[in-house]
């Protein structure tokens, strides 16, 4: 298996408005919203990126596929180097790699209807011979929505079927990559599933890759194939999604997967608690970031950042003590 | 003793299209201390019932009929004044986002002091009172925090204020709508331990909305699960989700990616859709949906208890045949 998408010591900085002295003296704060992140996703495969809000996962994804630009690092895709091409070079990937935005709804243009959303990229690609109608008949039917949705406008149709509609744009220039920022936020279970399984079975027919970003820890363990946790910024650990669930390193992601509230009133979970609250990107911890909060942390964790360890079946993580 | 009696409530509202009846003949109590969790698709009326409780119901929501009666009297027959005084001192109400659920230009002090305007005490002691509410819910430095305003606060300690305000007032009747939906599981932990701490300190009772059935479980005493408009089944929460007695409910339980063991690509989901309110189908509201369908499904159910704890509203139940 050929790896589709090569990602390795991705860097995205934010600049971090300073006081007007610094400002006058031109020097700028920053903060690494993604902080040296390394991953590989396979042709035909599922990646789940898990973490807690402000890790990084978003600007991670907006990062791959060309919305925010990567500082440093590389961002391979098909053995092309992302990072650094101009816009009108970039363009062309863009088919190649599609997105689908964290609020369904609100990444609709509202005075668009359904069929020029889901139309749109053709037009923005510049492809002149196809028949547009034909095209939204096409991907309407792909996503299990009816004909009659292509008059309709965003406020008109359902969170689910708004979903659809992401679902339906994202693939209509054939992708071969598509990023899915929370697919499933605000669904309630059964219409969840029916979202998964089209995206499934999309998978298989299309032979599509994926990259999942959710802190839905209930649908990673069914969809993905290997999956990375962030904490501020960088992957801890990662693994196939068997691998973790099954036997967790990381602190963090004990702690992570120990906090999933069971549906069984009466089971008892033994839970690993975090102390305090995840450090601000401004001032980092030292040694391993994570130490602020880690229940095992020790003298070692304050002063020296630990190095991957890599064990069986390329499962990596980085901590001094598991 | 009862702190909340909803009686036969029923609320409709009033669209181009027609009558909507969002509510219907809605009956339930919370006892003294009890955490209750209402689960249910979206569009099964949770807010619509929350907003008549608080009386916040949109302007063409109509009560049409039923009783709520809090705390010995019926709030819904009492004047706006009336109402006022004993909502105010008796429920508050923590909001589904904790990103906007706080007023941005003012400090969160000022916000804390606001909310105790019915408190006929000093500055100081008003200030106090804030600090050591604080201290509860676990915000490090209380003292030098609430000269800060609510974008300085991550989203786990925004919700975590959100709850010390509403507990600010030592309400009976606390009403939380999916407070930790915004939140990833580590600090979604965090939250409904200190929810259940608090309400052992205040000796609240619990109105508890939630898609998520592993939170439910967790936390509530009972458990209400709505379909369309109706409450279709309603028991301790061992026993419901033991030994779910309506087909909506089992479906549901069974769509839960939490509770299936196995790695599965394909997720159970609940065939068709929620019934359109504004034309409503004759007989039980399921019945289309329902996999367990029998002919005297054509006339309504009435609720039947199947033990002391336990109750549902499905013609299989009389029919001995579940």
């Amino acid at each position: 298996m050929t790896a589709l998408l090569r990602v390795s010591n991705a860097v995205v900085r934010f600049p971090v408005p300073g006081g007007l002295m610094q400002n006058m003296l031109f020097r700028k704060n920053f903060i690494e919203a993604v902080s040296g992140v390394s991953f590989s996703i396979e042709e035909g495969q599922t990646y789940a990126i898990v973490g807690e809000s402000g890790s990084g996962k978003t600007t991670l994804a907006r990062a791959v596929a060309g919305l925010h630009h990567a500082d440093e690092g590389s961002i391979l895709y098909e053995d092309v180097d992302l990072v650094g091409l101009a816009e009108k070079q970039f363009k062309k990937y863009r088919r190649h790699i599609s997105m689908m935005f964290q609020d369904p709804v609100g990444c609709l243009s509202p005075r668009l209807t359904i069929r020029s959303i889901i139309t749109e990229p053709f037009k923005i690609q510049g492809i002149k011979n196809k028949d547009l109608d034909a095209e939204a008949k096409r991907l309407l039917e792909m996503v299990g929505l009816s004909l009659d949705f292509a008059s309709r406008y965003p406020h008109q149709i359902s969170g689910g079927q708004a979903r659809r509609v992401g679902v339906a744009r994202a693939l209509a220039l054939n992708p071969k990559l598509i990023i899915a920022d929370e697919p499933t936020a605000g669904l309630d279970v059964s219409i969840q599933g029916e979202l998964l399984n089209l995206l499934m079975s999309l998978q298989d027919k299309m032979g599509l890759s994926m990259m999942i970003i959710t802190h839905n820890l209930n649908i990673v363990k069914h969809i993905s194939d290997k999956m990375g946790i962030m904490y501020l910024g960088k992957i801890v650990e990662e693994g196939s999604t068997e691998d973790i669930f099954t036997n967790p390193k990381h602190p963090y992601t004990r702690a992570l997967l120990s906090a999933n509230p069971e549906p069984d009133p009466d089971a008892v979970i033994d839970r690993i608690r975090l102390v305090g609250e995840p450090p601000s990107l401004i001032q980092r911890p030292s040694g391993c970031e994570f130490h602020t909060r880690c229940p095992f942390a020790k003298d070692k964790c304050v002063t020296t950042a630990p190095q991957v360890t890599t064990s069986h079946a390329n499962h990596s993580y980085s901590c001094h003590y598991s | 003793m009862t702190i909340l009696d909803v009686r036969n409530l029923s609320v409709d509202y009033e669209t181009e299209q027609g009558t909507l009846r969002a509510l219907r003949d809605v009956s339930f109590t919370i006892e003294d201390n009890k955490i209750v969790g209402v689960v249910g698709e979206s569009g099964c009326g949770k807010s619509t019932l929350i907003s008549s409780i608080i009386n916040l119901l949109a302007n063409n929501a109509v009560l049409s009929s039923g009783e709520i009666i809090f705390q010995g009297k019926d709030i819904v027959r009492l004047s706006e004044d009336e109402m006022r005084d004993i909502l105010g001192v008796g429920v508050s109400i923590i909001f589904q986002d904790p990103m906007q659920t706080h007023n941005p230009v003012l400090t969160v002090g000022r916000q804390m002091m606001d909310i105790q305007y019915r408190d006929k005490t000093s500055k100081e002691k008003k200030k106090e009172a804030a600090i050591d509410m604080l201290r509860v819910v676990g915000i490090p430095d209380p003292e030098s925090r609430l000269s800060q305003y609510p974008h300085e606060f991550s989203g786990g300690m925004r919700q975590r204020i959100a709850i010390a305000m509403a507990l600010m007032v030592k309400p009976s009747l606390l009403i939380a709508d999916e407070p930790t939906t915004a939140l990833d599981a580590t600090l979604e932990v965090q939250i409904i331990e200190k929810l259940r701490e608090l309400q052992g300190k205040i000796n609240c009772s619990i109105l508890f909305i939630s898609h998520h059935l592993g939170v439910i479980a967790e936390l509530c005493d009972e458990v209400i699960v709505m379909y369309a408009g109706e409450i279709v089944e309603h028991g301790d929460v061992r026993d419901v989700f033991h030994n779910a007695r309506h087909p909506y409910t089992q479906a549901l339980f069974a769509c839960d990616p939490g509770r299936i063991k196995e790695k599965s690509k394909n997720l159970p989901t609940i065939k068709g859709s929620i019934p359109n309110l504004i034309d409503l189908p004759s007989g039980c509201i399921f019945k289309h949906r329902c996999t367990q369908r029998i002919s005297v499904c054509d006339t309504s159910p009435a609720m039947h208890r199947v033990s002391e704890k336990q109750q549902a509203k499905c013609h299989l139940l009389t029919q001995g045949k579940n």
